[in-house]
């Protein structure tokens, strides 16, 4: 029974940290900036692919040091997810603030470009889009140090445009007409790609009859080290401060001198690069590829509501109720518990499949929110537009 | 700001939307996709087999026969298509290069099905009418086939259907080259009980396979003195297994036999947690029916080494022709791919056409169908024989997962096993038969 009740526990954390880790970033980015960011699952396949990267980097090396990968590849995804955040909303998303269904779209559609781009990426498109950026958005920089062209401004960017992706275009042929598959053939292609834990992530813990694996047991603790980062970072540093000033009241924030465009790139780029580092952690779990981030997204948005908008602890609760509430369905040990009481017992067996345990845990969500429309620590004041 | 969308804009936006088409027309050009609808363009002594793909040859010459071949080269099944597309083209190539069929070239026009059922239809339909094509090589999952079903009985013509399923049917139209569910399920089912135990747990993904596969075994198992003690399905897509597990390991607490339908991504997850669950492979073997070695490089070998698979082909298959198969695959498209159970069945299905049409003297669809009932061909998986029903004969073989990622055949039955579509172990269809090389027989006839 005691055994039991310590699987049951840790099984319900474990299911529930995934949900946390993937849902933290999202918390920040759809929680305290309200944007609806369907890309989320993706950023998470860019730290999945991130890490897959590191790992046969460090299959060269071997050894101890292959090891180590995991945290190597821990701070790169953030890093390049946060990268590709900062980009996505300096690029898109800060034309679209203020309009959620607009962005609900717009980041729709990232994310199938971003599916499209790992499966197609290689030599051929990245040196067309580095070119291709150079000679723009390089072309208009030393255009706009010219202040004498203002009318015919536009046209010349369409020129600037045109020519522009004519010589890319044209390179790119060129180099996969000369060096043919050496360049052509992807890099990760359509396929899911393999990345295998290190040996000392594989395996688990034997206690007693059950076994704590050792890959749930890590992102539970970087699950932990994660939300500790983020409050210490929200609560104790100058940043921090300002993002719960701007979450707060932006006009009011910005009449006091706080940067909210600077803010607003901070905050999604963290939330982002906290997407990365999940990648890398469900890297352990499951599959990577393209299609990685659709496996996590509705999950991911189904926490973040349910915890209540704006508010960190509310995800942390909701992930681990519903990690919990999860398990424990679809597992059939609320209906072993309750064997005592038959009719009962009978009802919770027949959601005891994972389909209908999913059901279930929908069901109940959608008559929670009946009742708490504003999830479980609904945000109070003047901040809440939502 | 005014909100007019005059004629400068117009232009402006006209023209970067043109060059926004240019440039992905340029990136898309160089793409997998694109490259692997012309194989055999980037390796020279191939260039002049496969003018694949290129309609203005498709019109005009009159010494060549067209084939179509119809799988999904985008989306989610491009993954899984695009080598039996490969092994397709490399039966064609073959074949020309040794005179080519009744003396004339096979011209292979290849279409995209792109994963989507619907465009399976229209593509099948432009292949039947516009292209003329003497036979169809194509289709994957279950669904793309029956969407084209319609298509192939109301025009009376033909296709080859290489990927192993869950039988239950059994048109006139269509020759099914992968295993019916007594080619791969059965056996493997007897063999477990044989040498791993009595008590089977069943996993699958939530879809119209895994559940006929399962019902199939449960019968079986009924029958043969097995039980099962507990089944389960994921949504396909799903990677949270852990309740799953916990189900494993409360109905087989000393270990046994788990049985695993699932499909795609879920694999991943099932493996990769039930390694660190402690369900470790001495206790607990895995049967797989749709784990070959292409998924085993995606899945990663530390995960499955020493799990189980049922398949008819292996890599590894120690045969002639199979050397021969899996060298001049190798040659043609890299040292690092491997080839698989649909690849080789696809592989197959091209010879076994190539054979029946030179037996019938012409490409006539009703005189190439009576032609290859009793057709036999020395695959690179052993010798087969295509039956009056319109399905082949196979070798079943289990493998199991090496350090490598290739498998070790660890059985393999003594002859090729008779297809039997219609499911003896449902209700439903117990008693029939399938019979084509008799008027009065048919697709379903009471044996």
């Amino acid at each position: 029974m005691l055994t039991g009740l310590l699987d049951g526990l840790f099984n319900g954390i474990s299911i529930g940290a995934v949900l946390l880790i993937s849902a933290l970033g999202l918390a920040i980015v759809f929680g305290l900036m309200g944007v609806i960011n369907m890309a989320h699952g993706e950023l998470m396949m860019l730290g999945a692919y991130t890490t897959f990267v590191v790992q046969n980097g460090f299959k060269k090396i071997g050894g101890v040091g292959f090891e180590l990968y995991i945290f190597v590849a821990l701070v790169l995804a953030f890093l390049i997810t946060a990268a590709v955040g900062l980009l996505l909303e300096r690029g898109v998303i800060r034309y679209l603030y203020g309009r959620p269904l607009e962005t609900l779209l717009a980041t729709w559609g990232v994310s199938l470009i971003l599916q499209q781009f790992v499966r197609s990426l290689n030599w051929v498109l990245v040196i067309g889009l580095v070119l291709f950026s150079l000679l723009f958005f390089g072309g208009q920089w030393i255009l706009n140090q010219r202040t004498s062209f203002g009318r015919v401004r536009n046209w010349i960017v369409a020129v600037l445009l045109l020519l522009s992706a004519g010589v890319s275009f044209a390179v790119g042929k060129f180099l996969g007409d000369t060096y043919k598959l050496a360049v052509t053939q992807p890099w990760f292609g359509a396929q899911n790609v393999d990345v295998t834990a290190p040996s000392w992530l594989r395996g688990g813990l034997p206690l007693g009859n059950f076994q704590l694996p050792y890959a749930r047991v890590f992102i539970i603790v970087l699950t932990v080290v994660c939300v500790l980062g983020v409050y210490q970072f929200l609560q104790r540093s100058v940043w921090g401060l300002r993002i719960r000033a701007v979450t707060q009241n932006r006009s009011m924030s910005a009449c006091l001198g706080i940067p909210t465009q600077q803010v607003d790139a901070i905050t999604f780029a963290i939330g982002s690069g906290l997407a990365g580092v999940a990648g890398c952690a469900i890297s352990f779990l499951g599959s990577v590829g393209p299609n990685t981030g659709q496996n996590y997204i509705v999950d991911t948005f189904m926490v973040v509501v349910v915890g209540g908008v704006g508010n960190l602890l509310g995800t942390i609760v909701a992930s681990l109720a519903i990690g919990t509430v999860n398990y424990l369905i679809g597992s059939g040990t609320l209906a072993l518990l309750l064997s005592a009481v038959k009719p009962l017992a009978d009802f919770f067996t027949f959601f005891a499949t994972t389909s209908m345990a999913k059901v279930m845990v929908f069901a109940l969500i959608i008559a929670f929110l009946q009742y708490k429309p504003a999830g479980i620590f609904p945000q109070k004041g003047r901040g809440v537009e939502l | 700001m005014s909100r007019r969308f005059n004629r400068r804009k117009f232009l402006v936006y006209g023209s970067a939307s043109l060059g926004a088409t240019f440039f992905l027309k340029a990136c898309a050009s160089n793409t997998p996709g694109d490259t692997a609808a012309t194989p055999g363009a980037d390796s020279s002594p191939a260039a002049d087999a496969s003018p694949a793909a290129t309609p203005a040859a498709a019109t005009t010459s009159g010494d060549t026969i067209k084939v179509g071949i119809l799988h999904s080269l985008s989306g989610t099944m491009a993954i899984s298509e695009k080598s039996v597309v490969d092994a397709e083209q490399l039966a064609i190539e073959e074949i020309n290069a040794a005179g080519g069929v009744l003396g004339k070239k096979i011209e292979a026009i290849v279409e995209d099905g792109a994963s989507n059922w619907d465009t399976f239809r229209e593509k099948a339909t432009k292949l039947i009418d516009q292209d003329k094509v003497a036979v169809v090589f194509g289709c994957w999952t279950s669904a793309s086939r029956k969407n084209v079903k319609p298509v192939f009985e109301s025009k009376d013509h033909m296709l080859w259907y290489p990927v192993q399923y869950e039988g239950q049917e059994c048109s006139k139209n269509i020759f099914y080259t992968g295993a019916a569910p007594n080619q791969q399920i059965e056996p493997s089912v007897d063999w477990l009980l044989q040498n791993k135990g009595k008590e089977f747990f069943l996993v699958g993904s939530d879809y119209v396979f895994p559940r006929t596969a399962n019902t199939i075994i449960k019968a079986q198992l009924e029958a043969k003195g097995g039980k099962v003690v507990g089944e389960d399905y994921l949504p396909l897509g799903n990677t949270e297994v852990t309740p799953i597990i916990t189900k494993i390991k409360q109905a087989l607490p000393n270990g046994g036999v788990i049985y695993n339908t699932l499909n795609g991504d879920s694999n991943v997850a099932f493996f990769k947690q039930l390694q660190g669950a402690g369900l470790t492979v001495d206790k607990y073997p895995t049967m797989s029916v749709s784990i070959a070695e292409e998924e085993v490089k995606a899945i990663g070998v530390e995960y499955l080494k020493g799990h189980y698979a049922a398949w008819n082909y292996f890599m590894t298959v120690d045969t002639p022709a199979n050397k021969k198969f899996v060298e001049a695959f190798q040659k043609k498209y890299g040292k690092e791919r491997v080839t698989n159970d649909p690849m080789e069945a696809a592989y197959i299905a091209v010879y076994l056409w190539k054979q029946a049409a030179e037996k019938a003297k012409t490409v006539e669809l009703a005189k190439v169908r009576a032609a290859a009932y009793g057709e036999t061909l020395d695959a690179p998986e052993g010798k087969v024989t295509v039956a009056p029903n319109h399905h082949i004969s196979k070798t079943v073989r289990i493998g199991q997962v090496r350090d490598d990622g290739l498998f070790n055949i660890v059985f393999a039955t003594p002859e090729p096993v008779a297809p039997v579509p219609w499911n003896q172990f449902v209700k439903e269809t117990k008693g029939f038969a399938c019979d084509w090389s008799d008027p009065k027989k048919g697709e379903k006839y009471k044996a």
